[in-house]
């Protein structure tokens, strides 16, 4: 079983924690403090597997991580889970948010990171791997933003129209537009202001 | 601020957009403190929000609230928006809503038992998504409750849907058999028909659940032996599929299935003659016939190494597999290194002349850079020792304790030690290796306990030296043995009256020598100023002896009785630990004996310079080490090799403290 999946950068700042077990907020954020710690320690080329003495359950369970650029994927698991399997699984999660976000950095995640638990939902429940198959994932994630978008955009499309309408900042229009022999005259249009 | 009219058509709608505002302000925050009072103004804007009737800002006030729950800022106000918004018939709030469910509500809030009946209704909407949310939820947080109420739904789902459901609907039930054992039965038929399942997703699902009911009930597990011939059937179709691109991970078809189904395998073939035989083929399949070079291809060969070795495999195939591990140890990528050291560990007990093969490069892996591998690598060392190989075994431990990192220290003095004791050749290598390791690290509890209890065992069978050597330990460092638990197999906590008992155990017996019992009663004088309980009891065991018979344990006692009386002011200075050795020091001659540096003992607390003791009678503080009477240790009782001690110290300078071996050479 995942107990937990981590992302945090370089400087220990969560950009997405998701627990499978409940903890109070104070132990999560020692837990993701603690797991910090631990991981930054590591040199580049050592093995991604960690283990002994963590917050988050203790001797049965390992910490499993990937480095990308200023990012840290870090999957707490116990002992039901393949380890090279996890190490692949982080694998395919980073791709996936790869093919979603478009060449994903660290800013995707920080200002999205409501679409990373969606597709993270897809992927993994209840501590559970659910789905591998990429395009899969990717069907699905792209269907549910799709049916958001269409639901939000029936109920509040006028309201919201207006509303962008009325900030745009148009230049003012001239009265006549004078292109050398030709002369149109432009009517009177209200403003929009 | 303008928006541009491209910003209309995508993201003005969803909650992302306030989300992004909010995030942007936070990260402008230049202190801690200038974001938490950002974030508590945000908080009181959220609050509001939530008090006013619906407005369709609902959602996005949730999403910030659940981006300030991840840096760590309470939000516990919100687990009532989440149960407003899980009953909204809009998929944008019920999504956040769920999601927030997910993140503040567990068992112990009572609002998560309001959100049952919307997953009720949620688990039969007209849309697989609305569905799938549902579902998600209960899988990540549902309690014992919940999952009572809402198994039956749960079951039809398993039976009756499309697959995307399904699969998520397995894990579902997966969720609630663990949470609720008793209903385990419930799912036992419709997790048989979902092996016939195409879709891979359904299928891991199904495997999964397979495994959970397998695990929890043994009856069960023998009706699913019956689908090991299914299990193999696939598991071929994925080994000799061709390459199909949706599952395709670095050549290797769909591994993640793979390893589930051999993983079920090895549960349903352990112990059992039948279902192993039917296995066998497959598993040399797979093992001969998986391409390794990548991770993915690990990971399949390993789990076939496990489940071949905890199944009633035949024994060619449990070769192939110990080999298979073998190639594992000497792969380039320590993780591969790493996970082949850690099935070795499990199966060294019973098939321990495999595991013996590969030993070369099991030492040879405590020289690696990682910590991690260092520590598999031990662990696996010290289980392969063996009264064939204790010499060369215990060369490289002894080796590897003098580089290794100061965490795996105490791990390997404990299995040096236990390694010692149970095979070691004789017992003057067994003292050599105690006394190596303590000049190699600086003085663990263990190693003290060590020789506390060897110094027992010796006591009866006059091996006086030892006895001295373990006495003069005692004195020396009896703080530190009392201080903490030492970290042998029955851990033991030393108490002051223990360690004095021990002492005038020596004291007293009558195969004590005299000058054993002058190393003891020093001891126990040095311990008066490292105990605090038990001084007085010092003070009358010293006082006792100012009467002996014996000429020079007299002297020592009524020297120790006088500082303890008139010069107690100087008694702590007096009986101070002695500083560390610095082996280029003057005076230290060096007695050669089997290459290790040994150091006669002074017996006595340093000299004072005020000259207020009297002049040490036969022993002083000056030994001096001379060579041996000769090389052979003579058999038990059929004479002796004398050494004599003397140790030259002109400077009264910081005495040398490293160990008395040469009495060892006796």
């Amino acid at each position: 079983m995942i107990k937990a999946i981590l992302i945090f950068n370089n400087h220990g700042k969560p950009r997405m924690s998701k627990f499978y077990e409940h903890y109070t907020e104070d132990t999560e954020q020692q837990i993701i403090r603690e797991t910090f710690h631990l991981v930054s320690k590591r040199d580049e080329n050592i093995c991604n597997f960690l283990e002994g003495g963590l917050l988050i359950g203790g001797s049965d369970n390992k910490l499993i991580y990937r480095h990308y650029a200023t990012l840290y994927f870090v999957f707490c698991v116990d002992s039901s889970e393949s380890e090279l399997g996890i190490l692949d699984l982080i694998q395919v999660f980073v791709e996936t948010l790869d093919k979603c976000f478009e060449n994903v950095c660290e800013l995707d995640l920080i200002f999205h990171v409501d679409k990373v638990h969606n597709i993270l939902a897809e992927m993994v429940m209840g501590g559970m791997v659910l789905e591998t198959n990429m395009s899969e994932i990717i069907t699905q994630v792209e269907a549910q933003g799709k049916m958001e978008k269409s639901e939000a955009g029936i109920a509040g499309a006028p309201a919201r129209a207006v509303s962008a309408v009325k900030n745009m900042n148009l230049p003012e229009m001239p009265k006549n537009i004078n292109i050398g022999d030709i002369s149109i005259k432009v009517p009177n249009l209200p403003s929009f202001k | 601020m303008p928006l541009s009219i491209s910003l209309i058509t995508d993201t003005v709608m969803t909650p992302s957009v306030r989300l992004q505002e909010m995030i942007r302000v936070i990260r402008s925050a230049r202190t801690q403190g200038e974001e938490r009072g950002i974030i508590q103004k945000e908080c009181a804007d959220i609050r509001a929000q939530f008090r006013q009737s619906d407005n369709g800002e609902r959602s996005h006030s949730l999403a910030k609230l659940l981006y300030v729950h991840m840096l760590g800022y309470p939000a516990h106000f919100g687990q009532m928006e989440c149960v407003r918004l899980i009953a909204s018939p809009r998929y944008s709030e019920k999504r956040i809503g769920y999601l927030g469910a997910m993140m503040l509500l567990d068992e112990k809030q009572d609002a998560s038992l309001l959100i049952t009946n919307s997953i009720k209704n949620d688990l039969s909407h007209s849309s697989q998504y609305v569905q799938s949310l549902a579902l998600c939820t209960l899988a990540c947080m549902g309690s014992a409750e919940m999952c009572r109420d809402l198994a039956p739904e749960i079951e039809r789902l398993l039976r009756a849907s499309n697959s995307y459901i399904k699969k998520k609907a397995t894990l579902c039930a997966v969720h609630i058999i663990r949470k609720v054992p008793e209903l385990a039965e419930l799912f036992t038929p419709s997790a048989r028909s979902l092996l016939s399942e195409k879709n891979h997703g359904v299928l891991h699902g199904a495997v999964v659940l397979i495994t959970e009911l397998c695990e929890h009930n043994p009856d069960t597990l023998d009706q699913f032996r019956k689908a090991v011939p299914e299990l193999v059937q696939i598991m071929k179709g994925l080994v000799t599929s061709s390459y199909s691109p949706e599952h395709n991970v670095a050549g290797i078809s769909d591994p993640f299935l793979q390893v589930r189904i051999l993983r079920l395998l090895r549960i349903l073939g352990h112990n059992n003659d039948t279902a192993s035989d039917a296995m066998n083929d497959l598993l040399a399949q797979v093992a001969t016939n998986t391409d390794s070079s990548k991770t993915a291809g690990s990971a399949v060969l390993y789990e076939t190494v496990l489940t071949i070795m905890d199944i009633n495999s035949e024994s060619g195939l449990r070769v192939l597999a110990v080999n298979i591990l073998g190639r594992f140890l000497l792969n380039n990528d320590r993780n591969i290194r790493y996970i082949s050291m850690t099935s070795l560990q499990k199966i060294v007990q019973s098939d321990h002349n495999a595991v013996q093969r590969h030993r070369g490069t099991i030492v040879d892996c405590l020289k690696d850079q990682d910590t991690s591998v260092k520590r598999r690598a031990l662990e696996l060392s010290l289980a392969l020792v063996s009264a064939v190989n204790i010499r060369s075994m215990m060369k490289e431990l002894l080796i590897f304790l003098s580089t290794c990192p100061p965490e795996l220290r105490s791990q390997t003095t404990s299995g040096i030690f236990n390694a010692a004791e149970r095979y070691s050749p004789s017992k003057r290598w067994h003292i050599d290796t105690i006394l190596h390791v303590l000049t190699t690290c600086s003085f663990t509890r263990d190693a003290f306990w060590n020789l506390v209890m060897l110094s027992h065992f010796f006591n009866l069978s006059s091996q006086q030296p030892l006895v001295q050597v373990a006495c003069w330990c005692i004195g020396e460092y009896g703080d530190l043995l009392l201080k903490g638990e030492c970290e042998e197999i029955e851990p033991v906590q030393v108490t002051e009256d223990d360690v004095l008992d021990a002492l005038e155990t020596v004291l007293q017996s009558h195969m004590s020598s005299p000058a054993t019992r002058g190393f003891a009663l020093t001891a126990t004088m040095k311990l008066s100023t490292r105990i605090t309980d038990n001084v007085d009891r010092i003070r009358s065991i010293v006082s006792i002896y100012g009467s002996c018979i014996d000429l020079e344990l007299q002297q020592r006692a009524v020297e120790y009785n006088a500082l303890f009386k008139k010069y107690d002011h100087m008694r702590a200075a007096v009986l101070e630990r002695m500083p560390v050795m610095d082996k280029n020091s003057p005076g230290h001659t060096n007695g050669d004996t089997s290459g290790e540096n040994k150091e006669p003992d002074p017996s006595k607390p340093k000299p004072v310079e005020a000259g207020l003791l009297s002049e040490p009678a036969s022993q002083s503080v000056q030994l001096q080490m001379k060579a041996p009477s000769g090389n052979v240790i003579p058999a038990h009782g059929l004479g002796q090799v004398t050494q004599t001690v003397v140790l030259n110290n002109p400077n009264k300078a910081s005495l040398p403290c490293l160990f008395l071996c040469s009495c060892l050479s006796h």
